[in-house]
């Protein structure tokens, strides 16, 4: 797989919520092909307390245009300032980083869990499903109502199913509570999940309970994110992995969780 | 254009430019950015005798201009290496270098007599100051007899050139290059990390499974001057200087303080292609400066 290191022009900066938004930029050169849960590198340049680059999920990407996109929520300092970035400035971007979720035989139903930044790659992984011919169920959580609002970005891909804490929007709960998985309703052949670890580890439980495939995309700190430094390894049956090279999917059976 | 190749104890570097252990994987994580045939050297991956899993998940803090790592030296042992990843990675046109640890002098002769046999690795690196391991690195490191001990003993079990990495982490820093230096080594290497820790305030949590961690970047770069330049003036080795290189200047006064090549580290986690960066821009101030030969850079600082 060939990667590439390059300055890219910042095209658009949105703000679908207030604390999150989507940054879309044009590469220079021809965007090399992205599977889902592939994320990039991003340099973040003249932030004090912000070093390393900062590794995204990448959202979706357009070939012909050459224009990649990411959902980032603002977390600290880097997150911030990335987030205050203008049309036409340029940023460094090394990508595509790790490996990808791996679909299942079409006609087969999956199920998409995810809340917060962790829904960034469903975008790729649902539109690949959809021309894989599978029926996907996606399940988004969140505090409030604005933070199931980008759960409108699935919307051609399958069905879509929100959760919030306050009740808002969707069920009242947590996505874990929702009443899909009552018992006797879980007709699934294959869950994915990204977001908050507890929330993974929670739904890799049910999987697990149900007998169903699942597989989870981990967001451990990383320095590099192209599997020099060894800092972001997760303990797996054999040993520790890097999250940026091995992973960052992996089956929740691989992973040493306690679930 | 200057000459750029440096003699480093009989053996000659295309250029100065080499990258430091535990930095730049096997090299292979790097074939996607740049040519390594470019390179001076690579110090690889950090190896033990027998396979090492390295420390707990957090083994990064990030701090301003640097980070701490506590990866504590994880690799599958040197008969890996050897067998599996040095034939993958041997084809590269520069110096592979291994960087060998140990918790005890046996094991630390153990990797050498094992590396020794290689005939096209032309050198290794004594790794005597890693602060992330409970049992030998830094200890050989930080004293003066133990450091002698182990780099005789390794000077005996290898006959080719053999670099010993040297500790920040010691009162003075000179003296143990003289013991090392006595001891037989060709060269030293410096700095390995500086000892530190990070906390986190709002978990009152410590941030690294292991506390303490090795602090590297260009947080470090004016400690790594300061001990290369004492170093360079205590010994007649030539020195290899580290420690917070992230450009083409900040390489070529380590050269001025006294080091004949350098090792770029950190730099790689944030643009895998500086090292070539650093060497053009090396070619550049030479030309600049009207210097025949990059060796002339090593200890021309005026004071």
């Amino acid at each position: 797989m060939s990667k590439i290191i390059a300055d890219h022009v910042v095209v658009e900066v949105r703000y679908p919520v207030n604390d999150s938004f989507i940054i879309t930029l044009r590469s220079p050169v021809d965007i090399p092909d992205i599977l889902p849960g592939n994320f990039a590198e991003i340099q973040i340049e003249n932030t004090t307390g912000v070093f390393l680059r900062r590794p995204f999920s990448i959202l979706d990407v357009d070939y012909e245009s050459r224009m990649i996109s990411f959902f980032i929520k603002i977390i600290g300092k880097g997150t911030k300032k990335l987030g205050e970035a203008k049309r036409g400035d340029k940023v460094s971007l090394i990508y595509p980083l790790g490996n990808s979720f791996s679909l299942p035989e079409p006609g087969k139903k999956v199920l998409i869990v995810g809340g917060g930044s962790g829904i960034a790659p469903f975008v790729l992984l649902g539109r690949n499903l959809k021309s894989n011919n599978n029926d996907v169920t996606f399940l988004i959580g969140g505090k409030s109502k604005k933070d199931v609002l980008v759960s409108s970005l699935f919307s051609g891909f399958g069905k879509v199913l929100t959760t919030t804490e306050d009740g808002s929007a969707g069920e009242k709960g947590f996505v874990t509570g929702h009443s899909l998985f009552k018992s006797g309703n879980i007709h699934f052949d294959k869950i994915y999940s990204c977001g908050p670890e507890p929330m993974m580890k929670a739904i890799g439980k049910i999987a697990n309970r149900n007998g169903i495939d699942c597989e989870v995309s981990l967001e451990n700190m990383m320095a590099c994110g192209f599997g020099a430094c060894l800092c972001c390894v997760t303990e797996t049956i054999e040993g520790n992995k890097r999250v940026c090279k091995e992973g960052p999917v992996f089956n929740v059976n691989y992973l040493k969780w306690r679930i | 254009m200057a000459d750029l190749r440096v003699n480093i104890g009989g053996l000659e570097f295309k250029n100065p430019v080499t990258t430091a252990s535990g930095t730049f994987g096997n090299g292979e994580e790097f074939e996607d950015f740049f040519d390594l045939d470019l390179l001076g050297g690579m110090f690889v991956k950090g190896m033990t005798l027998e396979p090492r899993e390295g420390n707990d998940y957090p083994r990064m803090a990030e701090t301003a201009s640097g980070m701490l790592n506590a990866v504590g030296l994880q690799n599958k042992g040197v008969d890996h290496f050897i067998k599996e990843i040095y034939p993958r990675i041997k084809h590269f046109d520069t110096h592979i270098i291994p960087n060998i640890n140990g918790s005890t002098v046996e094991d630390y002769i153990e990797v050498a007599e094992k590396l020794n046999e290689i005939e096209t690795i032309p050198a290794i690196e004594l790794n005597i100051s890693c602060p992330n391991v409970k049992a030998g690195g830094m200890l050989f490191g930080t004293s003066c007899p133990s450091a002698i001990a182990v780099t005789e003993a390794v000077r005996k079990a290898y006959d080719k050139v053999l670099i010993v990495k040297l500790s920040p982490n010691v009162t003075d820093i000179a003296e143990i290059a003289k013991g090392v230096e006595g001891a037989g080594a060709d060269s030293v290497s410096l700095i390995n990390t500086l000892l530190g820790m990070a906390v986190d305030a709002e978990k009152r949590k410590s941030v690294l499974s292991t506390v303490t961690g090795g602090l590297s970047g260009p947080a470090v770069k004016p400690v790594a001057l300061r001990m290369v330049w004492q170093v360079y003036n205590a010994v007649k080795i030539p020195v290899f200087g580290i420690g917070g290189i992230m450009n083409a200047t900040d390489a070529v006064e380590f050269m001025l303080a006294g080091a004949a090549a350098v090792q770029v580290g950190t730099a790689n986690f944030i643009d895998p292609q500086i090292p070539v960066k650093i060497i053009k821009g090396i070619e550049n101030y030479l030309e600049r400066h009207h210097f025949d030969s990059v060796s002339e850079l090593t200890g021309a600082m005026e004071i």
